[in-house]
Formats: C-alpha cells, sequence, structure tokens
C-alpha cells in the first residue's frame, strides 16, 4: 500500500464521523522504484491532505517532506521538490501492517500490500 | 479535410463512439452537443467498412488509425467510382496541388490491392495497378517500406455475400495511407497467453476499446471499481494510465494463484507499470476520507451483472434479509474474521456506481462501464441508468446470446457533484437496505435470462419472430 492511497482511506465503521487520517502501523516497508512522471504528481498534489501525508511518511520512515504545504510555485519550479514527493507517494510501500482508526482503534490489516477495508458485520 | 475511414468488420456498434472519443483525444475541436461529422459512400449501407469522416489535420487521423483497434486504416482519398473508367476521371480532377506532392522522383512508393468480396489472383491486381498509369508516379517502387503507401480498394458486389449486407454496386476507392493500425497490439495481450485470469476477465479486443472510450492516456488516473484479474487496468495501462483498482473479494485481489499468478503478474507479463494501488473494499460502503472529490480521470469498469456472477456487499445474507439480528464479533476472533457478505443487486450496484462517479470523477472525466439488456424487449425502450451529473454520450451493444447483450455506455460528468446529491444518494442507500428483498427480485436478470421458454411463445411461423437484428450480427460483430 502506498501513501497516496492511505491519503484517500478512512475508518467508515457506522457513527465514526472522523476517521482520518489512518495511523500507520508499519510492520515491512520496501522501497520500489517507479517511473517519475511530473504531471501525475501536480495533478495528485492538488488533491492531497498533506499533513496526513508528513505523518504517514514519517510512519514509513521518510521525513523529508516539508512540514508545511508549499505553495502552487514550488510545483512548478522546483523539481528536486517533486522528486521527493514522488518518492514518499509512489515509492515506499507498506507491504505488512495495520491502519489504525484514530477513533475507535480499529485495526485494518494490510497483507501483501492490499489494505483490507471491510468491515465486520456489527460495524455495518 | 475528409478522410475514407476503413473499419474492421467486427463490433460494428463501437466503431464511430471508438473514433469520436480518439478524435477528442487527440484534440479535435467538438463543439458541445455535436459530434464528427461522417459520411457513406454512394450506395452503402451504414454496416460497410467504408465511411468518409471529417477531421482537421492529417496527424489526427494517423493518431486516431494508430490507437483505435476497430479502424484498419485512414486515407486520403484521391477518387473513387463505380468503375475503373470513373475512378480515372475522379483521380485525375482531383487537385494536383494535393497529389504530386507525393509522386516526387526522390520518394520510395508502394500500390496495394484489396478487395471485399472476392479474392484476387496475382495476375488480376497486377491489371489493376497498370490500369493507375495516367497517375503521374515518379519516385521508385518500395515494397517494404514506402514512403508513402497506396491502396486500390474495390468492394465487389455479389448478392450472397457470406451473410453480410448484399452490395448492390461495386465501388472503386483509391487513396493515399495516411495512418494505420497496430496489428501486434491484440496478438501481444490476448486472453490465452495472460498469466491471470478469471471466469469474468475481460476480453483484450473489448478492454481496449473500453480504455480507448475512456481516453486513457500518460498522466491520467483510471480506476477500476471491480478490478478481479485486472484486464481492464492492463489495457489503461498501456496506453500510459496510471491505475488503480479494488474488488470485494480478497483472494482475487491479494491472493490470485500464487506468487507468479496474481495481478501483478499480469502487469508484469507485459512490462507495464503497476498499479497505483490495489484494495479490498466494498462499493456499498467505500472507506474514501470525506472531503475527497475528483480525483479520477477515468472509471471503467464491468460491474457484475447477476447473470453468470453475482455481486456481494457488506452484511450477512441474513442480517440484510432480517432473519437475524447484526451480531457482534468476539474480540478474540476479530483478526482472522472473514465478514460475510450478501448478494448485492444490479440496479443498487449500477446506483453506487454512479454516486461513485459522480463524487470521484474529474469534471469531464468519462465513466465507461458495461450494463446487460434483455433482448426481447417488445416495444418500449430500453431504460439505461442515469444520474444527474451525468451526460451520456455512447451506447454500444454487443450480443451475447439470444436472450441477453450488453451495452458499454459512455457517460461524461458535466455537473459537479453538490451536497442535494450527496443526500439524494444517502436516501437511495437507506432505501436498498430496508427494502432489501425487494429490490433483489426486482433488480436482477438472473432469472430472465436462464428461465425456460415459454412454449407458448415458440412461433410455429418463422416470418412472425421478427429480429431487429441482422443475421451477421453476432458477439463479435
Amino acid at each position: 500500500m502506498r501513501l497516496i492511497t492511505h491519503n484517500m482511506l478512512s475508518c467508515n465503521i457506522k457513527g465514526v464521523t472522523n476517521g482520518f487520517p489512518l495511523r500507520i502501523e508499519a510492520g515491512n516497508v520496501i522501497e520500489k522504484e517507479v517511473d517519475f512522471n511530473p504531471d501525475f504528481i501536480r495533478h495528485m498534489f492538488a488533491k492531497l491532505e498533506w499533513k496526513a501525508l508528513v505523518e504517514g511518511a514519517r510512519s514509513m520512515g521518510y521525513a523529508e517532506l516539508p512540514e508545511d504545504s508549499p505553495d502552487a510555485a514550488v510545483l512548478e519550479s522546483d523539481e528536486s521538490f517533486l522528486k521527493k514527493l514522488h518518492h514518499a507517494l509512489l515509492e515506499l510501500h507498506l507491504e505488512e501492517g495495520a491502519l489504525v482508526c484514530p477513533k475507535t482503534g480499529r485495526k485494518f490489516p494490510v497483507n501483501k500490500g492490499i489494505p483490507n477495508m471491510l468491515l465486520h458485520e456489527d460495524e455495518v | 479535410m475528409w478522410f475514407l475511414c476503413v473499419f474492421y468488420h467486427r463490433l460494428l456498434d463501437f466503431r464511430k463512439p471508438e473514433v469520436e472519443a480518439l478524435a477528442e483525444l487527440f484534440g479535435e475541436e467538438i463543439a458541445e452537443n455535436e459530434s464528427l461529422q461522417w459520411r457513406l459512400p454512394e450506395h452503402h449501407h451504414n454496416d460497410t467498412p467504408f465511411h468518409f469522416v471529417q477531421l482537421s489535420s492529417e496527424e489526427i487521423a494517423r493518431n486516431i488509425a494508430k490507437r483505435s483497434i476497430l479502424v484498419k486504416g485512414m486515407y486520403e482519398l484521391w477518387g473513387e467510382g463505380t468503375c475503373y473508367e470513373e475512378l480515372k476521371e475522379s483521380i485525375l480532377s482531383y487537385p494536383d496541388s494535393r497529389k504530386l506532392q507525393f509522386l516526387t522522383s526522390d520518394s520510395t512508393f508502394r500500390i496495394s490491392v484489396e478487395t471485399f468480396g472476392k479474392a484476387l489472383t496475382f495476375e488480376e491486381q497486377k491489371d489493376r495497378i497498370q490500369s493507375l498509369t495516367y497517375i503521374p508516379f515518379e519516385g521508385r517502387v518500395n515494397l517494404k517500406n514506402p514512403d508513402h503507401n497506396f491502396f486500390l480498394m474495390e468492394m465487389i458486389e455479389s448478392e450472397e455475400n457470406n451473410g453480410l449486407q448484399p452490395i448492390l454496386q461495386r465501388r472503386i476507392f483509391f487513396g493515399r495511407e495516411v495512418g494505420f493500425a497496430d496489428r501486434k497490439l491484440l496478438p501481444t495481450f490476448q486472453l490465452k497467453s495472460r498469466t491471470y485470469l478469471g471466469p469474468t476477465a475481460m476480453d483484450a479486443e473489448m478492454a481496449f476499446l473500453m480504455a480507448n472510450q475512456a481516453k486513457a492516456t500518460s498522466g491520467k488516473l483510471v480506476y477500476d471499481p471491480f478490478v478481479g484479474t485486472g484486464s481492464i487496468l492492463v489495457s489503461a495501462a498501456q496506453f500510459g494510465a496510471m491505475t488503480m483498482g479494488a474488488d470485494i473479494d480478497i483472494r482475487v485481489v491479494r491472493d490470485g494463484r500464487g506468487p507468479d499468478c496474481n495481478v501483478w503478474s499480469n502487469f508484469k507479463q507485459y512490462g507495464l507499470p503497476m498499479p497505483v494501488a490495489l484494495l479490498r473494499m466494498d462499493n456499498n460502503l467505500p472507506p474514501w476520507r470525506s472531503g475527497l472529490k475528483e480525483i479520477f480521470d477515468a472509471i471503467i469498469c464491468d460491474p457484475p451483472y447477476g447473470v453468470r456472477a453475482g455481486g456481494r456487499k457488506s452484511g450477512g445474507r441474513k442480517i440484510l434479509r432480517g432473519t437475524v439480528d447484526p451480531y457482534t464479533v468476539p474480540d478474540d476472533k476479530r483478526t482472522d474474521h472473514i465478514p460475510s457478505t450478501g448478494a448485492y443487486s444490479l440496479v443498487e450496484c449500477v446506483h453506487d456506481l454512479l454516486h461513485l462517479a459522480a463524487r470521484m470523477l474529474v469534471m469531464k472525466g468519462r465513466l465507461v462501464f458495461f450494463f446487460p439488456v434483455l433482448r426481447d424487449e417488445t416495444g418500449g425502450e430500453v431504460k439505461f441508468p442515469e444520474h444527474p451529473c451525468f451526460k451520456l454520450v455512447a451506447v454500444s451493444e454487443q450480443i451475447l446470446s439470444s436472450r441477453y447483450s450488453r451495452v458499454l455506455l459512455t457517460m461524461v460528468k458535466v455537473e459537479p457533484y453538490s451536497e442535494e446529491i450527496k443526500e439524494a444518494a444517502r436516501l437511495m442507500h437507506l432505501e436498498f437496505r430496508e427494502n432489501h428483498l425487494k429490490w433483489l427480485e426486482d433488480g436482477n436478470i438472473h432469472s430472465s435470462v436462464f428461465k425456460p421458454i415459454d412454449s407458448s411463445q415458440i412461433h410455429t411461423d418463422p416470418k412472425a419472430f421478427k429480429d431487429p437484428k441482422p443475421k451477421y450480427r453476432g458477439k463479435y460483430v
């Protein structure tokens, strides 16, 4: 599971209103290289929740992202920033671990890189 | 500029929508409620391989032909006629300013003869090429890799045309090739050599057509909420898009049939970039954070119709029917608990899909999906799913059996997602839960497809049974 996915997910148990962001319990993190596509990264940047991304990256062992979300001008001019963002979003993989709901503590397991977001019968 | 567009004789309903989508992708300016202009050659029926289409440049025509699955080639027409004399007159009257630049002495060329409806001997082909001596070719012939490729195409009249529409009158076309199809694509991606398959894996040809309808290209993010073995995403990835998929069945998505036989290995087989994400989730209760919207450029999928493979959603069968109250899973059993799932009717499935698309697609993003229809709808039009955010731009039918077909629907998002739409969807979601049984029965076509034929409906008089589609229309045409 990549950070780009983590940035989209929240806990949707019945009754939980603010289940985002999920805390990452990192079991096994690996790095896989992905071709750099600056247009795609710029397009995704606009949709990200920055704080969640920075925290998530830290849980996976990457602390190179700036605390505050940079403004759009940086995206156009600074390629090294885009590369860092690319690395954080696409090249860090959580193979084994869990995503933990901030409100209830419910763990959504991640196995073989795939998060299991299915709810149990009493959470629906 | 008018171009002669020659199609393969396959999937007839899908041809023009594909060209229209690709024209838009490659920069053709098409006004709001308009489409491309098409013209038929004289005396030709709509199912003919030959169509004239108006495009603003040769480059767009070339790009469309290269990426299209159903276009065999695009040509600049130099002449046409019902016989070789007419053809000659037509070619001679075509302006020199358009012809001479391709006939120069320092260029190479080749003339190919193609006939539709009859095979010609080598001698006959040579004779036809010789008859074109009135065209001042000054360059050298190069059969392997010419600068310019000319085609002489003849549609030969016959009454018995292999079950196709009879050709009333012979027609001959002569043109300069402007673009041609990539013939290596389908053989490379065909399913029979795919590593990981499932019972509903999408046929490679159809998957590429869907990716074209969705205008998948580099820099875009394409999502499949019913990813299964990833057959649709593979095609989108081949065209350069980043892909993402989800499925409720964890075995298909996570495990596959082994470490070298799963969704990832399908992408590895073709050297394509892996999907950005694969998830296990329920589309009926998706885990998207609130505030997330307009993130996908296209959603391409083949939802479960409930005929051969049924959809599933959260909540056990008995809980949904109300037979049993929702139970709490004891804590010590939670980690390995596999949540039960219940039947998911087609109607609810499509409702959830449209809601997902309305929220998660960017403006002008495309939703491309298959929808099953019963074929014996006597009278009354077929009603396709609708949503206030979407405009339906293409409907293409693929006949699956005598009982039912599926139609590929292409919708474009034209209105933004609003609070009203969110609220209406929430109410509909509750309605489905309250009346679970009713929707299961009304919202499924499984029984209609598999019920035995009522003997009173068998007509003794063959003429009384009207099949609206001609005989040659089948699963692949």
